[in-house]
């Protein structure tokens, strides 16, 4: 499904080339449930980022269920992005003014889905993601695991085969951290790909393969 | 994205940010408001005036003995007058000219009017009875002088000499003495206050003859011409030209003005003067444009992490661009219409303050008003929708 074939990705830091991906060559199969760990600025967030189409790598080749999504225009980029991955981010990335499912639903307008059919689509996950009676709060008024599963049903409303979370329970206590998991883990029984970018040692051990990284590199990757 | 959607959306930030979007909003309205409401001002002093001159007559020409011209010579001579008299034989073949409808040949002059034990002085004009029709006066009583009795010792009083001379009223039939002449009031004009130099409530107007024994002239003040309609107007002023100087020796030696090309002046300064207050107007709409470009700006770096949430989720460039390019378009739209509202509401005001001056905004200038704070704020828009659309997603979404 994830086919990367020696990605390297420079940022400019001043005056220094900082070398963030430095030839990474990385197949991940549909359905899988990875973790990518290691030290900051190891470039594990670069990679999952490059991976999610929000980044462009300067060199090496990507292809995504089997097309070749490198030099994709900005606009294609976006359309692959909005149909096969879903992202979930440790500060949970809400809009403040909207309500839980106006956020839930923002997807689902960008792809151009008739009001009706966002409405049932909106309702459907708010019920599967526990979320019924907080559905007219804005995030301002939900808990930080309430936040989370707000951020988790926008990644999923259109179903996407690979769900990048960076962090996810960062800002979560353990208790709910653990209930986020279990959402994200359940979502993956159900088929999804989870590429998991975290920290958490305890966390990184959940997942059925685990990637190490450092200085850019893939140092480790087992299942 | 589709477009409902998108004015959706941006409506929703609209208002959720009320004390940004009400600033905005203010500042289009009051630029809109002050478009309508200055020209509504200058138009409305432009039909003013242009009624005020169209009430002394209809197709009006007014014949001046004498012509400016440049002499030379001696010192102090620079403007030379030809010393020819306009005269009422004159007059009287101005009148046979197919073109000309009637005609009022003019004396004015100041003297001292007695009645009643009272005194005072008085400007007199001297004319026909078609002084009445030519000027568009109005009587309050009596008669005006009688066609063809030029020589009967009748005065019209103003009404403003007949209320200080009889203030009881019963002022028809009563005898006057006006300079060493005595007269008999047949009328007694409606009140007019001023109109072409003259106060029409403070004279007195006696039969042409009279008017010119008393003053010891034969030459003409004026002839008044009423041309037979709007089209005969030039060629009536040629006729007369054409008339008088054949009557002079061939000399071109009198001044034509005709009411339509003193209109037509009023009517160019006045509109100049309009479209002037309007171009200022227009300006603080331009800073309202600004003030929109601005906050829009200050918008995308407060958001900017919004900005990279919607890209990560799959919007393109353009649905950005186009999100930013949306609130401008409801903060304009919110302003022009709030604006012209006001300049509709402050242009009646003034018209209940002022009543004689007919404010009316014309619809060119709302028209006008409503599209610049538009334009303004749409053109505001694009810079800051596209510093929105061209951020980088992953930087905007770490709010950098």
């Amino acid at each position: 499904m994830i086919h990367l074939t020696a990605i390297t990705r420079v940022f400019r830091m001043g005056d220094q080339d900082v070398r963030a991906l430095s030839g990474i060559n990385l197949e991940i199969a549909s359905g899988e449930y990875v973790s990518i760990m290691g030290p900051s600025g190891s470039g594990k967030t670069t990679l999952l980022n490059v991976i999610g189409l929000l980044d462009r790598p300067d060199s090496g080749r990507y292809e995504l269920d089997g097309k070749d999504v490198t030099d994709l225009s900005e606009t294609e980029q976006a359309r692959v992005r909005r149909e096969k991955i879903g992202f979930v981010f440790q500060s949970f990335h809400l809009v403040p003014r909207l309500t839980a499912a106006e956020n839930v639903e923002l997807p689902l307008m960008l792809a151009g889905i008739a009001p009706a059919e966002r409405k049932a689509r909106v309702d459907e996950a708010l019920l599967g993601f526990d979320l019924r009676d907080r559905a007219q709060h804005r995030p301002a008024e939900l808990s930080g695991g309430q936040r989370q599963r707000v951020a988790i049903a926008r990644a999923t409303i259109l179903r996407p085969t690979a769900l990048l979370a960076d962090e996810p329970t960062g800002n979560l206590d353990h208790r709910i951290g653990a209930e986020v998991m279990a959402l994200l883990e359940g979502l993956h029984h159900a088929g999804t790909t989870l590429i998991l970018v975290t920290h958490d040692r305890e966390l990184g051990a959940r997942a059925h393969r685990h990637i190490a990284m450092r200085d850019g590199e893939i140092v480790a990757d087992e299942k | 994205m589709k477009l409902r959607d998108t004015l959706h959306l941006s409506l929703s930030t609209v208002v959720s940010y009320r004390t940004r979007s009400l600033l905005i909003v203010l500042a289009m309205a009051l630029g809109v408001a002050a478009v309508v409401v200055l020209t509504a001002l200058g138009d409305g002093a432009r039909r003013y005036v242009v009624g005020k001159f169209s009430s002394i007559g209809t197709n009006l020409i007014v014949v001046l003995p004498g012509r400016a011209e440049t002499a030379g010579g001696f010192p102090g001579a620079v403007l030379a007058q030809t010393p020819r008299d306009l005269t009422l034989e004159d007059a009287r073949f101005v009148g046979q000219l197919p073109q000309v409808k009637r005609y009022a040949p003019l004396n004015v002059g100041v003297a001292e009017l007695a009645a009643a034990s009272r005194l005072r002085e008085v400007t007199v004009l001297g004319s026909t009875a078609d002084l009445l029709p030519v000027r568009h006066m109005n009587l309050a009583q009596g008669s005006f002088l009688a066609q063809g009795a030029e020589y009967s010792a009748q005065i019209i009083l103003g009404a403003k000499i007949a209320q200080e001379f009889f203030p009881h009223g019963n002022v028809i039939g009563q005898r006057v003495r006006l300079g060493d002449r005595r007269f008999l009031v047949s009328g007694v004009l409606a009140v007019q206050g001023e109109s072409m130099g003259f106060n029409s409530d403070e004279l007195v107007i006696i039969p042409i003859d009279h008017a010119q024994a008393l003053f010891n002239t034969s030459s003409l003040f004026r002839i008044l011409v009423e041309a037979r309609s709007r089209s005969d107007i030039a060629s009536a002023k040629e006729a007369i030209r054409d008339t008088l100087k054949r009557r002079h020796d061939g000399e071109d030696d009198i001044t034509v003005i005709t009411q339509d090309a003193v209109l037509a002046t009023f009517d160019r300064i006045l509109r100049a003067l309009t479209l002037g207050v309007a171009g200022i107007a227009a300006i603080s709409l331009a800073v309202a444009g600004i003030l929109v470009m601005n906050v829009m700006l200050v918008a995308v770096s407060q958001r900017t992490s919004e900005i990279g949430l919607l890209k990560a989720i799959g919007a393109p460039s353009a649905d950005i661009r186009l999100l930013f390019f949306a609130e401008a378009l409801w903060l304009s739209l919110a302003g022009a219409a709030i604006g012209f509202a006001l300049g509709q509401f402050g242009s009646l005001l003034i018209r209940l303050v002022y009543p004689q001056l007919p404010a009316w905004p014309p619809v060119w200038a709302s028209i006008a008003g409503v599209t610049i704070a538009f334009v303004t704020g749409i053109l505001a828009s694009l810079l800051p929708a596209a510093r929105a659309a061209q951020l980088d997603p992953v930087k905007a979404l770490a709010g950098r």
